[in-house]
């Protein structure tokens, strides 16, 4: 009853993590040098190269004042969610079918590798040449783009589910789905998490491809229009709606880690 | 003679393919109602393979187990509620604070939210943990995670208890606070127990009936005794156990 708890557990000490502040310190300390070396860098070369800092500010405020550009960057973002909510739930599916059959994990588990082979912009051509729908078309090619990382990601997390906590709550003689939601659920969210800020990345870079080559609208076509207008401010600025887009799911995401997972010592959660 | 509440009529068990290779063969066993029976043996001898076929984790592979004149691996779900279990590892799932993990058997059981709090936090209060109730288990030291497992186990007022080496990982100093602590919930409620063990000593300690397994899990030598009896039966019983243990590793 003497025994004191180990409070300290988890923190940062002894200089092991740095604190969050001074980590976000550093995160736009780095940001803002890169800024001011590209504007240093568009004093000596021509604008359409490296046009300045001012001028592609201009063009994120072009963009975020008028409708019809906000609107391509909200389909942009809706495409992404939409395409990785629909990898997600086949994901699951397919992840916790291969977690219950281990013969039906010996088929699936090579056709994902052989999926994870294919490069993006083939499944642009397929869905090119299979679909009609442009908003169909892309859907297909976010959810075959990253539907492996998903699968794969909670398979790994359900198979590395704690065997000691599943026989000490099966010694209670839980209900399939009280087993689901007390143990199962809690030992693999952390798991899905993982997976949708790494799944993230990749379904920005490569809804912009679906869109370059297939869409009338989006970040992606408005990406090519710059092309073609070699305008090098708006490419840098619509390149940044994505990357802004992009940071704020990603801080959503974490925010949602760090509460769903507050239960972890603090050195493991999320920066 | 009291009437028995776990029973194992010559159960055998094997893994895998049969081979031969027996982690129990042929064991006799009962266990009458309100008895605390330690079961001693080395490592490898089957005292968990008995343990899981106890709580009806696993399936004799022949033989038959009852505990309350029912098989506990057939009428699994029939025993919720009835069994607690002491794991040798606390197994407290880390996303739960201190007094979900003690709700965990309530909550499983369909007992109310406010019903199971306050049962989970009479049980902290109990074994000396009230302060830490809503504190993960990380933040809490090896003896503290032991003490809510073992409020765990208690909490859903078990008929049977069952504990697999459940101080091994403790210290020597927290191991026999808890023991003593333990004994007293374990006669305060009556349950009927099996304690399974390594330590002479803590078998002694704990039991009114000692088993004593070779490999695979028989019964090699048996001892009862009581508050009554003297230092010097206990000394012989200790005796015996060694001979008994000694026996097994000439063979």
């Amino acid at each position: 009853m003497t025994e004191a708890a180990p409070r300290q557990a988890g923190r940062p000490h002894g200089g092991a993590v740095a604190p969050r502040s001074r980590i976000k310190f550093e995160g736009v300390a780095a940001l803002a040098g890169l800024a001011v070396v590209w504007q240093i860098v568009s004093y000596f070369v021509p604008p359409f190269l490296f046009p300045s800092i001012p001028a592609i500010t201009l063009r994120l405020i072009a963009i975020f004042t008028a409708w019809d550009t906000i609107y391509d960057a909200l389909v942009t973002s809706g495409r992404i969610l939409a395409g990785l909510a629909g990898a997600f739930v086949l994901g699951s599916v397919l992840a916790v079918l291969m977690g219950r059959s281990e013969r039906l994990a010996r088929y699936v588990h090579p056709l994902l590798n052989f999926n994870q082979g294919i490069p993006a912009l083939s499944w642009v051509v397929i869905a090119i040449i299979w679909f009609r729908g442009i908003e169909f078309r892309i859907f297909f090619i976010m959810v075959m783009t990253t539907l492996p990382a998903f699968s794969f990601q909670i398979l790994d997390s359900y198979r590395a589910m704690s065997k000691d906590l599943f026989e000490m709550t099966l010694s209670f003689r839980p209900s399939r789905y009280n087993l689901l939601r007390t143990l199962v659920w809690p030992s693999v969210l952390p798991g899905i998490l993982t997976a949708w800020k790494v799944n993230l990345g990749n379904a920005s870079r490569v809804v912009v491809v679906a869109e370059l080559v297939g869409a009338t609208g989006g970040v992606g076509y408005e990406l090519l229009q710059q092309q073609q207008l070699f305008d090098m401010a708006g490419a840098v600025a619509w390149t940044l709606v994505l990357v802004f887009f992009v940071l704020i799911v990603q801080w959503i995401i974490t925010a949602i880690e760090n509460s769903v997972l507050r239960y972890r010592p603090a050195a493991e959660r999320s920066l | 003679m009291t009437t028995a509440e776990i029973a194992f009529e010559h159960v055998s068990k094997t893994f895998g393919r049969d081979d031969g290779s027996y982690a129990v063969r042929d064991l006799s066993f009962s266990v009458g109602r309100g008895e605390l029976v330690a079961i001693l043996g080395k490592t490898g001898c089957g005292k968990s393979t008995t343990f899981n076929l106890v709580a009806g984790l696993i399936e004799p592979s022949a033989g038959k187990v009852t505990v309350q004149g029912r098989d506990p691996f057939r009428d699994f779900a029939w025993f919720r509620g009835k069994i607690g279990i002491v794991f040798q590892n606390d197994r407290l799932m880390p996303w739960r604070s201190a007094i979900e993990n003690v709700a965990l058997g309530l909550e499983l059981n369909h007992a109310p939210l406010a019903e199971r709090m306050e049962i989970a936090g009479k049980w902290l209060d109990r074994l000396g943990l009230s302060a830490h109730a809503q504190d993960y288990p990380h933040a809490l030291s090896g003896g503290m995670r032991q003490r809510v497992s073992i409020a765990r186990a208690f909490a859903v007022k078990p008929d049977i208890l069952l504990c697999d080496e459940p101080f091994s990982a403790l210290d020597e100093v927290t191991a026999n606070g808890l023991r003593a602590q333990f004994l007293d919930l374990v006669r305060e409620t009556g349950a009927t127990g099996i304690f399974i063990t390594h330590s002479i000593n803590e078998a002694l300690q704990l039991g009114r009936r000692i088993l004593v397994f070779h490999r695979p899990a028989a019964i090699a030598y048996e001892a009862s005794f009581d508050k009554a009896t003297s230092e010097s039966q206990r000394n012989d019983i200790r005796s015996a156990i060694l001979r008994a243990l000694a026996t097994e590793q000439a063979a």
